[in-house]
């Protein structure tokens, strides 16, 4: 178990190696200096050469990759070529905002999903069941932006429940949590219904109740402990899918956290910063993946962890 | 022409064969009828295609073309002094008709949808089944690009090819189409070259394949007569799924502004430039964010017809 988990945390390197790799490559691949963003008013040729070796962009490209390995292993990730600061300053500044609005969320998606998709299994074909169904095709197909502007439309311009866009107190949470968590709680909500509605046909089950076991007593110690393994796994690609959802929702309801720095990170070309928040973002999926992993081998005794 | 004498037999003859066959496919499509939800969402699909390829038919103007004078106008559904019968879902804050807008951009997210999905079917398929059948390096290098490739949501992928090639001449091919088409290409062939390889994997070690190498098929023959037709079946329904995902994708990225480039009007772009204005004038974002639910809505109804319809035992 030990070997296993030291072996996948060193995997991470190669994952993040790769990461910083393709972004690098990309970025430089691009032409133009970041430096030459206002087209009316271009910088004099000699200050653009000074800003290059200021920021050691004049050197050859694998020196520069080599740099930014070394530097990055010291958890030093450069300095942000718009906002003149640490790249890791930065992410540290809107980290704690987004891992609330993401936390949130991933905890709002399980409380909606486990009771929803369970109650729709245990009455398979009610109305409960079809509207769960609904509801979680709705939430798997329509993408979040949309979901969001029917979102801001209802509750935020005509009824007034909740303000438009902004961060900080409770009721500018409410929007962005619940969207963000939307996804994430449809997609949970059909495994959970799914795994379920096997478990519950499974021998062992008839045997509970044959021996005359309440009913409550079958569903949650042998229905839903055998059913909940599974959905334990999704909670790896739940994480992925609130990373890549948290700044789309972060753009629209001007939340100041990672997600939101990343896009106008991307529309102003900073590339120290796209490349911390590529490297942030990676980590933490893969992390996600690894504890996922861990805890399905710790939850299931027939699964083998590490081969 | 002989054919013409010879066309009312033929169609007998087919209608026999037609009532004889009942092969699996027509059992799946018998299925497939009988999910009323899928049927709705084949009506959609089936109506957005046309919209798609009549667009400059249907379209009462220019999509880009621009008219300050009459800019916001509301549609002809709100009471307001603002509507204007020339302009019957209302313009946008530039004055551009917001229904032809709407009917050109159905056109960008077909194209989105089905060009792409056709690249990565092509290369899935081959690489998939070579790598499956000969193994070596080719099977090795695959399964390496799709570890690293499943480490990482498609999406991100797909935003550092674009905040880096945009503004490149790649990026400028037909309004940022063609690095579209490409990048979703890229992101996603990977995933539909190790389905068909598990397929194919799983699927060389039948009898079937085994007789007909006994009796002196070619790989080739192998490849295409028996184990393509076989392995068919999961890859409909995984592109099924794959073009809302890349329609969704290019909706995603021009929505945050950097997909394709305005003026070119799509779904994204047009939620994109309006979203601003979304306590004011609402329609202009409302519009295409309804056209994208409903288009979503069609296609997953339908992927989900067409993978009970075609695997009954696959079941989510």
């Amino acid at each position: 178990m030990l070997k296993y988990t030291v072996r996948r945390l060193l995997l991470l390197i190669p994952t993040l190696f790769f990461v910083a790799l393709i972004v690098f490559v990309l970025s430089r691949a691009a032409p133009g200096s970041p430096f030459d963003r206002n087209q009316d008013k271009p910088l004099p040729a000699a200050a653009i050469e000074r800003l290059n070796r200021h920021y050691g962009i004049d050197k050859p490209l694998h020196e520069q990759f080599v740099m930014y390995i070394v530097n990055a292993a010291k958890f030093d990730f450069g300095t942000s070529l718009v906002r003149d600061r640490p790249v890791a300053d930065i992410i540290g500044q809107g980290f704690p905002t987004s891992a609330q609005l993401g936390i949130q969320a991933l905890l709002l998606a399980l409380a909606i999903s486990l009771p929803l998709g369970t109650i729709s299994a245990l009455k398979q074909n009610s109305a409960i069941d079809y509207g769960s169904l609904f509801l979680a095709t709705i939430g798997t197909s329509v993408p979040n932006f949309v979901i969001a502007i029917f979102a801001i439309f209802i509750f935020a311009v005509n009824l007034h429940l909740v303000p438009i866009v902004g961060w900080g107190t409770p009721k500018h949470m409410i929007l962005p949590t619940l969207i963000l968590s939307l996804g994430a709680a449809a997609f949970l909500t059909r495994i959970t219904r799914a795994s379920m509605l096997e478990a519950i046909h499974q021998d062992y089950v008839r045997t509970a109740r044959s021996k005359g076991l309440r009913e409550q007593v079958v569903v949650i110690t042998h229905v839903m402990k055998n059913a909940l393994i599974p959905v334990a796994t999704i909670v790896g690609p739940a994480t992925a899918a609130l990373v890549t959802g948290s700044f789309i929702i972060e753009f629209m309801f001007s939340v100041p956290g990672i997600g939101r720095l990343f896009v106008t990170s991307i529309n102003q070309r900073d590339y120290p910063v796209i490349m911390g928040v590529y490297l942030l973002y990676a980590f933490i999926i893969s992390v996600a993946n690894l504890t996922v992993d861990l805890v399905y081998g710790m939850l299931d005794p027939r699964i083998k962890v590490g081969k | 022409m002989a054919t013409i004498t010879a066309r009312p037999q033929t169609a007998a003859e087919l209608n026999i064969l037609h009532r004889k066959q009942r092969s699996l496919w027509m059992d799946a499509w018998h299925r497939l009828t009988r999910n009323r939800m899928a049927m709705a969402g084949l009506v959609v699909v089936v109506f957005a295609m046309l919209v798609a390829a009549f667009a400059p038919m249907i379209a009462p103007r220019d999509p880009t073309a621009q008219n300050s004078a009459l800019a916001l106008a509301d549609p002809f559904w709100v009471d307001s002094q603002y509507r204007n019968p020339d302009y019957p879902l209302g313009s946008d804050q530039l004055g551009r008709d917001i229904l032809s807008r709407l009917i050109y951009s159905a056109r960008v997210s077909m194209l989105v949808g089905f060009v792409p999905v056709s690249i990565i079917f092509v290369m899935g398929v081959t690489i998939g089944m070579y790598a499956a059948f000969h193994g070596g390096w080719i099977d090795n290098a695959l399964m390496r690009l799709t570890d690293v490739m499943y480490a990482f949501p498609d999406l991100l992928f797909l935003i550092i090819i674009f905040a880096t090639l945009r503004n490149t001449w790649a990026g400028d091919l037909m309004g940022g189409l063609v690095l579209m088409f490409v990048g979703i290409a890229i992101v996603n062939w990977v995933g539909m070259a190790r389905l068909v390889r598990g397929q194919v994997l799983s699927l060389k070690e039948k009898e079937f394949v085994e007789a007909a190498r006994a009796t002196g098929a070619r790989p080739g023959r192998i490849m295409l007569k028996h184990l393509f037709p076989n392995a068919l079946a999961p890859v409909i329904v995984s592109l099924a799924f794959a073009i809302p995902s890349a329609m969704l994708a290019e909706a995603t990225l021009s929505f945050l502004g950097f997909g394709v480039k305005p003026p070119t009007a799509t779904w994204g772009v047009m939620i994109n430039e309006g979203f601003v204005l979304v306590t004011s004038t609402p329609w202009p974002v409302l519009l295409p964010a309804f056209c994208i639910a409903i288009v979503m809505l069609a296609f997953t109804a339908l992927g989900d017809g067409l993978r009970d319809a075609l695997d009954p035992r696959m079941k989510l």
